[in-house]
Order: structure tokens, then C-alpha cells, then sequence
């Protein structure tokens, strides 16, 4: 049996948004909406992290943290892009120090829209990441699964990516 | 002695499910207290099964024995306690679990998990005093070191330790990781100390120090039963109270910074340790 879907354990990072999307992940956590109900906890460690949030457009300073942070969490993994910034860059797409979206980066499975994102569809998201995060789990679990993901940690993805231009990404996911 | 030995059994098989049921209460009622929902009761348990699934990602292999040697001993204590042991000799074996744990996050080279580590020895260094005058002051009651003499007690020790257990609850806040105390593994995550002595683990490792915990919680409980032990219906009150008391001061309460801890938990088991064992002492020798 699996239990990532009871305890999904989140790692929030704010690339270079406004704040808005940011200040909805955290009002997630008020008794409003209170997502520790299903098991979710806000943890600052990407070592003890399931799911990781991004909020806002990557910027060339943040590029490596982005890559760091994604690197260090452990197999199974979900990454979940927060508004739209963490999509294409959003209104600040155009400028000299954005990069893009977070697909420019690391693999995103889970675009959650909004500017800023509601904290109802920031909820919604996770919920559909924790589905992706048990698949990944089961698929991990299968002697090819295992082989693969060892060879994922070696951050082939990123690699690839790395000195292309940013492009336009649409509902990219990784299986 | 064999029914203790049934009972020290007992306690290494059911400590995790009591400990993980209490932790679970716990987060509950904090939450309660927020005006929050809380989770599910057994969250914990979903917790650290979850994490056991994870991939274990390790920096530095020596990390594994350390937390591994950080259990056994937790259960050990507990296992000695429960056994009818000498209580010095558990409380040795209780700072040798805190050693390890404190090893292993050294052991990581994380600058948070060193932050992490130093700071949990400031804590050792904080309640161990108040620790070892409450089994002074035991003894000076009892006359024994003996779990079981201290606990049939024709009157319950707190009668003539208030002071000591007023100390005890407050080191327990340290030695359980509430929020005034918890300078070495902060509570929320996405803060300054990132997760502290824990930072650099994670899936196996982290389940480990996890169950623990769990040990641990029931064991300090279980030491402040002794406080109330003459009675059983008076032990599980004064029990429940201490757990009630415990969370509301996580809930009120802010994080201190080390300086105030040490010098406040020093003069706790001054004022309230040794301000009760002296007139004991008069009493008993004068």
C-alpha cells in the first residue's frame, strides 16, 4: 500500500513573482483552508519533500537553486507550477533578467492557472499531483522503474535544457 | 520480575503505536487550538510509512548507524525502565541516545544540521541538571533508585517533590521538542533553522528518528508517572494533565532563543530543584 497519498509533504519555493501566488500558498495553511487536514505539511526541506511548488517566473540567479532544490528531493517526486508566471513568465515574461516558465528548468506535472492562483485551485492542484506522485511511486516500484530511477538523479533533464533557449512549453509531464 | 520483564516486552513491541497515537492526539489538538481541523489521528503513522517508501538519499554513510544506534538506545531506556533498572543508569542511557542523534546530524556536514546539532547539546546541557535532581530528590523520598520502590510509595511522590515535578515539566518541553525549546528542530520547516538536527535526513532515516521519538515521548511520560505512581487512577490524571499542560505551552508560546533557554532552565532546577530538595534534606536528616 501507498501513502503518499495520505501525507504529501510540501517544499514551497518563490521564484521571481509578485508575491501573490506566494501569499496564497500560505493562506493554504490558515484555518480557512487548512491542508494539513489531508496530511499536507509546508516543509522548508527538500530532502523530506514530496511535491514541489513553485510560484513565479525563473530568473537567471535562481536557474541552479531551482535545479539544486529539484536534485536534492528523493524519488518519488511531483513538481507543481503555481499561476502564471511559474507558466510562461507572465507579465514579466518580456523582461531582461526572466528566463521563463518553470518548464524551462525542470520537468512540471502539474500547471495550477490563476494570477494569483486561488488557494481553492492551489488545492486542487496538489490533489491532482499526489495522483501523479502515486503513479510515479508505483511505477518506481517495478524493476524497470527502479533502474530508471536511479539514472533520473543524475539531472539528465536539466543538462538538456541547459544553454537552449527558453521556448514555450505547453502541458509538458514527465512519466 | 518476570511481570516486569512481560511489561519491558510490551513496551519495545507497543511503545511506537501508543507514542504515534499521542503525537497523533497531539497535532489534533493543536490544531484545535488554532481553530483548525487537524489531521487524521493516525497521520503520524501514514508519516513515517510514507517515508519508508521514499528513496533514501544519504550525504555521508556514516549518518545511518549513528541514527540506527539513536533507536536502539531509545528503546533501551524505555526497555530499562520498564525492566525495574536503576533509574541512573537509564538516565545514562537516555543522554547516550541524545549523543548519537546529536552524532549523527554532525556527521552530515550540513551547516543547518551543525546549527542543528549545537544547539541540541545546549539542550542536553539545559535539562540534564534538573534530570538528575529529580532522581536526587526521588531517592531522598524513596530511599532507592528502584523504578517499582519509587512507584509504591505509600503517598505519591509529588507530595513532597512539587517543585521538582514544577522542573520537570518544564524541561520536558525541551526533551519533547515544544515550541518554546524547540531550538534544534523547529517545528515549521520554511524558517531560518530549515529543519535543524533532521535537515540532511530524510525517507529511512528520518522514519527512524521518527519512531524514536515515539519511544522516547512514552518513556518521559511513563517518568512522570512515577511522580503520581501510588495510584494508578492518580498516575493516568496526573499524566493526561502533564500532556494537556505540555501542548498548551507549545501553542502559547514562542520560540526562544538559546541564551534564555539555558540560563532559564538552570535556574529552574535551581529555584524549583534545589529549593525543594534542601528542606527535604533538613527534614529528613535534621
Amino acid at each position: 500500500m501507498a501513502y503518499f497519498k495520505k501525507s504529501p509533504w510540501l517544499l514551497h519555493y518563490d521564484a521571481s513573482s509578485c508575491n501573490g501566488c506566494d501569499i496564497e500558498v500560505l493562506a493554504c495553511l490558515t484555518p480557512m483552508y487548512d491542508v494539513e487536514r489531508f496530511g499536507c505539511i509546508n516543509t522548508g526541506d527538500p530532502k523530506q519533500a514530496d511535491i514541489f511548488l513553485i510560484t513565479g517566473s525563473v530568473n537567471h540567479r535562481n536557474v541552479d537553486i531551482i535545479k539544486n532544490l529539484y536534485d536534492q528531493m528523493p524519488e518519488p517526486k511531483v513538481v507543481v507550477a503555481v499561476g502564471i508566471c511559474a507558466y510562461s513568465g507572465g507579465v514579466f515574461a518580456e523582461c531582461y533578467n526572466i528566463q521563463g516558465g518553470v518548464a524551462t528548468v525542470i520537468p512540471v506535472d502539474v500547471y495550477v492557472p490563476g494570477c494569483a492562483a486561488k488557494p481553492e485551485s492551489i488545492i486542487d492542484g496538489v490533489v491532482h499531483a499526489i495522483g501523479i506522485l502515486e503513479e510515479k511511486h508505483t511505477a518506481r516500484r517495478s524493476p524497470a522503474g527502479k533502474a530508471l530511477s536511479d539514472f533520473k538523479l543524475t539531472d539528465g533533464y536539466s543538462n538538456v535544457k541547459q544553454g537552449t533557449e527558453p521556448e514555450e512549453t505547453g502541458d509538458e509531464s514527465e512519466s | 520480575m518476570t511481570q516486569h520483564l512481560i511489561l519491558a516486552f510490551a513496551y519495545v513491541l507497543f511503545a511506537p503505536l501508543i507514542g504515534g497515537l499521542m503525537s497523533g492526539l497531539d497535532r489534533i489538538i493543536t490544531a484545535r487550538m488554532q481553530g483548525r481541523q487537524g489531521p487524521p489521528l493516525l497521520q503520524p503513522f501514514y508519516d513515517v510509512f510514507k517515508l519508508f517508501q521514499k528513496q533514501n538519499i544519504v550525504v555521508n554513510h556514516l549518518q545511518m548507524p549513528f541514527v540506527f544506534c539513536h533507536l536502539v538506545f531509545a528503546v533501551i531506556t524505555g526497555f530499562l525502565f520498564f525492566e525495574g533498572s536503576d533509574i541512573l543508569l537509564i538516565i545514562f542511557v537516555l543522554t547516550l541516545a541524545g549523543v548519537f542523534f546529536v552524532l549523527a546530524a554532525y556527521s552530515t556536514g550540513s551547516p543547518f544540521s551543525a546549527i542543528g546539532a549545537e544547539r541540541e547539546l545546549l539542550l542536553m546541557m539545559g535539562y540534564e541538571p534538573m534530570l538528575i535532581l529529580a532522581i536526587v530528590g526521588m531517592f531522598e523520598v524513596t530511599r532507592s533508585f528502584d523504578i517499582y520502590k519509587i512507584m509504591e510509595s505509600p503517598t505519591p511522590v509529588i507530595m513532597f517533590l512539587p517543585g521538582i515535578y514544577i522542573g520537570i515539566v518544564y524541561i520536558l518541553a525541551i526533551k519533547l521538542r515544544k515550541s518554546p525549546f524547540d531550538l534544534s528542530t523547529s517545528h515549521h520547516g520554511h524558517q531560518e533553522l530549515v529543519k535543524g538536527l533532521t535537515t540532511d535526513m530524510g525517507g529511512t532515516t528520518l522514519a527512524m528518528t521518527e519512531i524514536a521519538h515515539w519511544y522516547e515521548t512514552v518513556f518521559l511520560y511513563a517518568f512522570v508517572y512515577l511522580f503520581f505512581g501510588s495510584n494508578p487512577f492518580l498516575g493516568a490524571a496526573g499524566v493526561i494533565g502533564t500532556y494537556f499542560l505540555e501542548i498548551l505551552i507549545d501553542n502559547s508560546v514562542s520560540r526562544t532563543k538559546w541564551e534564555f533557554m539555558l540560563s532559564s532552565s538552570w535556574l529552574v532546577a535551581l529555584i524549583m530543584g534545589a529549593g525543594n530538595l534542601i528542606p527535604l534534606f533538613l527534614i529528613n536528616r535534621g
